[in-house]
C-alpha cells in the first residue's frame, strides 16, 4: 500500500546527507571534543562547524549557540534559567495560551515556585495581540516567552513587534522557534530575540539534538552541572553525532528554504482548498495567511478526529488530531480551545503537515481518499443527522 | 493500541442507523467530551427484535456501540439489562485504559433506551 507521511510537525526523517555526516562522527571522528589529541580536535572541529551552521540560519554569532538535547530542554533552560537568574529583579513572566507544553508546563512549575505568570489570550486565528502584551507588562516582568509558529495550527506570531516591545521595556524575550526554523525566515537581530529554541528533528535532523540561542550579554542560571561544557550552560560530553547532524540539517534548510517552501505552500493550499471543495462543513483552523507553508489544520464537523486518523491510517495516510482521544487527556487541544473553537469542532480537527517527501500525487491521493472516509463517519454520527434535520426544518419554515 | 476486534467493529460496524418508530431510544455522552451514542430499540413480547446505533466518537466509541447492538439482539429485556460497559469492553478483547471511562458508554446508552421503552410502555 502507498504510504503518505503528513505529520512532519511531529518529526521528520533524517536526510541522507545528515545521516552520512553523523555516521562519520559515530564511527571515525568519535573523540571527546574536550581532549587535546587529534581525535578530540577533529570532534571539536565538527562541533564548532555545526555551531556556525546553526548560527547562520538565525543571523546569530556562533558563540551564541548552546547545544542541548532538543526543544523541550532548550525551553526549560531558557525559562527556568532566566527566572532563577533574574528573580531578584522581578518575578513576573508573560507567555501565551497557545504555547507548546514544554513552555506552558515549565511556566506552571515556576508559578508553584512563587513566580507570577500571565498567559495571554489569542485571537480566533491563534495570534497574540501585541496590545494585550503591552498591557500585561509590569515593572516586575522579567521574561516574555511567546512562540514563533504554532505547532498545531501553524499561525505565525508577530515576533518583530513583540521583540521591539520587549527591548523597549528592557524585558528578556524568549521564543520557541521549533516549528518555524527552515520554514520562514528567522532573524534574532531584526526581531530583538534574546533566547531562541530550536530542534533538529523537525527539519530532517536527528532526534535528541537541539539548541538554545543566548544573545551575547544575556545571562542564565544553568540547570545542568558538571564538567562545564557549552560555556557551563550545559555540562556533559557533547552529543557530537547529533550536533553535526543538526548543523548539517540547519545548513540544508537555509539553502533550500527559498525553493522548497513555495513548493510546499502550493501543495498546502491545494490540500486545503481541495478538501473544502470536496467535503461540506470543513473549517480551516489557524490564520489563512500568517501560516507556515507546511501546515494544514481542518475541522471536519460532526465527526471525531481519532476516528478520522484511524480511517486515514487504513489508507496509508499518517496525520494527527487535536481531539481529546489522541491527546491522552479528556480535553481537546488547548490551542484550538484558546482560539475559541467549541469542543465539538476541536474534537473533529485533523492536522496534516507537509514535508520534503510530499508530492502533487500525494495530495491528489489524499483528496481522493478523504471524502468517503468523512462520509462514512458522518453517516454514523447523530450530530450530522440532527444538523441535517434542523436544516430541513429551517427550509420548511421558510 | 486497539485489538483486532475493535478494529473490525470500527471498520465494519454492525447495525448502524436509527429504527423508525422505535420502542425506546437512549442517548449518552455530549459533544464536549467527544462522544455521543444513541441507541434505538424495537421490542416485541419483551424481546429486543432490532437495535440500531448512531455514534459520534473515537474508534472505541464506535466499536463498543457496534458490539453492544450485536450482544443484545434477540435478548430479553432482563438479559439486556445485565450487560455492562465492562462486558462490552471484554467482548472486544479489551480497550486501552484511557478509553475505559470516556468512550465505553454503549451499555449505558442501551440501558437508557430500555428505560425509555419502559416509561413509554407504562404510559400506554
Amino acid at each position: 500500500m502507498r504510504r503518505i507521511y503528513l505529520d512532519h510537525s511531529a518529526t521528520t526523517p533524517v536526510r541522507p546527507e545528515v545521516a552520512e555526516i553523523m555516521l562519520e562522527y559515530l564511527t571515525e571522528k568519535y573523540g571527546n571534543p574536550s581532549s587535546v589529541y587529534s581525535f578530540g580536535r577533529e570532534a571539536r572541529e565538527g562541533l564548532e562547524k555545526a555551531r556556525g551552521q546553526t548560527a547562520s540560519l538565525i543571523n546569530a554569532r556562533p558563540g551564541e549557540i548552546i547545544f542541548t538535547s532538543g526543544g523541550t530542554e532548550s525551553d526549560n533552560m531558557a525559562i527556568i534559567g532566566a527566572a532563577n537568574k533574574y528573580a531578584d529583579k522581578g518575578k513576573h513572566i508573560i507567555t501565551s495560551a497557545v504555547e507548546h507544553h514544554a513552555v506552558l508546563n515549565t511556566c506552571e512549575y515556576l508559578e508553584k515556585k512563587g513566580f507570577k505568570v500571565t498567559v495571554l489570550p489569542v485571537d480566533e486565528h491563534g495570534i497574540v495581540r501585541t496590545d494585550d502584551l503591552r498591557r500585561a507588562l509590569t515593572p516586575e516582568t522579567i521574561l516574555i516567552t511567546i512562540m514563533h509558529a504554532n505547532n498545531e495550527v501553524g499561525s505565525i506570531q508577530s515576533l518583530e513587534e513583540i521583540g521591539a516591545l520587549a527591548r523597549e521595556k528592557g524585558v528578556l524575550f524568549h521564543t520557541d522557534a521549533v516549528q518555524s526554523l527552515g520554514k520562514i525566515p528567522v532573524d534574532v537581530k531584526k526581531m530583538n530575540i534574546d533566547l531562541l529554541t530550536g530542534s533538529a528533528h523537525k527539519l530532517y535532523g536527528p532526534k535528541g539534538a537541539g539548541f538554545l540561542y543566548v544573545r551575547k550579554g544575556t545571562k542564565l542560571a544553568p540547570l545542568v552541572f558538571g564538567g562545564g561544557q557549552e560555556k557551563k550552560y550545559r555540562a556533559g560530553t557533547e552529543n557530537i553525532p547529533g550536533i553535526v547532524g543538526l548543523g548539517k540539517a540547519m545548513e540544508l534548510a537555509g539553502q533550500e528554504m527559498a525553493t522548497e517552501m513555495p513548493r510546499l505552500e502550493k501543495l498546502r493550499d491545494r490540500l486545503i482548498n481541495g478538501l473544502q471543495e470536496r467535503i461540506p462543513h470543513v473549517k480551516l483552523n489557524g490564520h489563512p495567511v500568517l501560516r507556515v507553508p507546511t501546515n494544514v489544520n481542518l475541522s471536519f464537523e460532526f465527526v471525531e478526529g481519532e476516528s478520522l486518523l484511524l480511517s486515514l491510517d487504513m489508507k496509508g495516510i499518517a496525520a494527527s488530531s487535536g481531539s481529546a482521544c489522541t491527546s491522552g487527556s479528556l480535553d481537546p487541544s488547548h490551542v484550538l480551545l484558546a482560539m475559541g473553537l467549541c469542543h465539538e469542532i476541536a474534537h473533529g480537527s485533523v492536522r496534516m503537515t507537509l514535508g520534503h517527501s510530499n508530492t502533487e500525487e500525494d495530495i491528489q491521493h489524499v483528496l481522493d481518499e478523504f471524502p468517503p472516509i468523512v462520509e462514512r463517519l458522518r453517516h454514523m454520527s447523530p450530530l450530522y443527522r440532527r444538523q441535517r434535520k434542523e436544516c430541513a426544518e429551517c427550509i420548511r419554515k421558510k | 493500541m486497539y485489538s483486532q476486534k475493535v478494529m473490525d467493529h470500527f471498520t465494519n460496524p454492525r447495525n448502524v442507523g436509527e429504527i423508525e418508530n422505535p420502542s425506546g431510544v437512549g442517548e449518552v455522552g455530549n459533544p464536549a467530551c467527544g462522544d455521543i451514542m444513541r441507541i434505538s430499540l424495537l421490542v416485541e413480547d419483551n424481546i429486543i427484535k432490532d437495535v440500531k446505533f448512531m455514534t459520534f466518537g473515537c474508534g472505541a466509541a464506535i466499536a463498543t456501540s457496534s458490539m453492544v447492538t450485536e450482544m443484545v439482539k434477540g435478548k430479553s429485556i432482563e438479559e439486556a439489562l445485565e450487560i455492562t460497559n465492562k462486558a462490552v469492553a471484554e467482548a472486544l478483547d479489551g480497550l486501552p485504559p484511557i478509553k475505559m471511562h470516556c468512550s465505553n458508554l454503549a451499555a449505558d446508552a442501551l440501558h437508557k433506551a430500555i428505560k425509555d421503552y419502559r416509561v413509554k410502555k407504562a404510559s400506554q
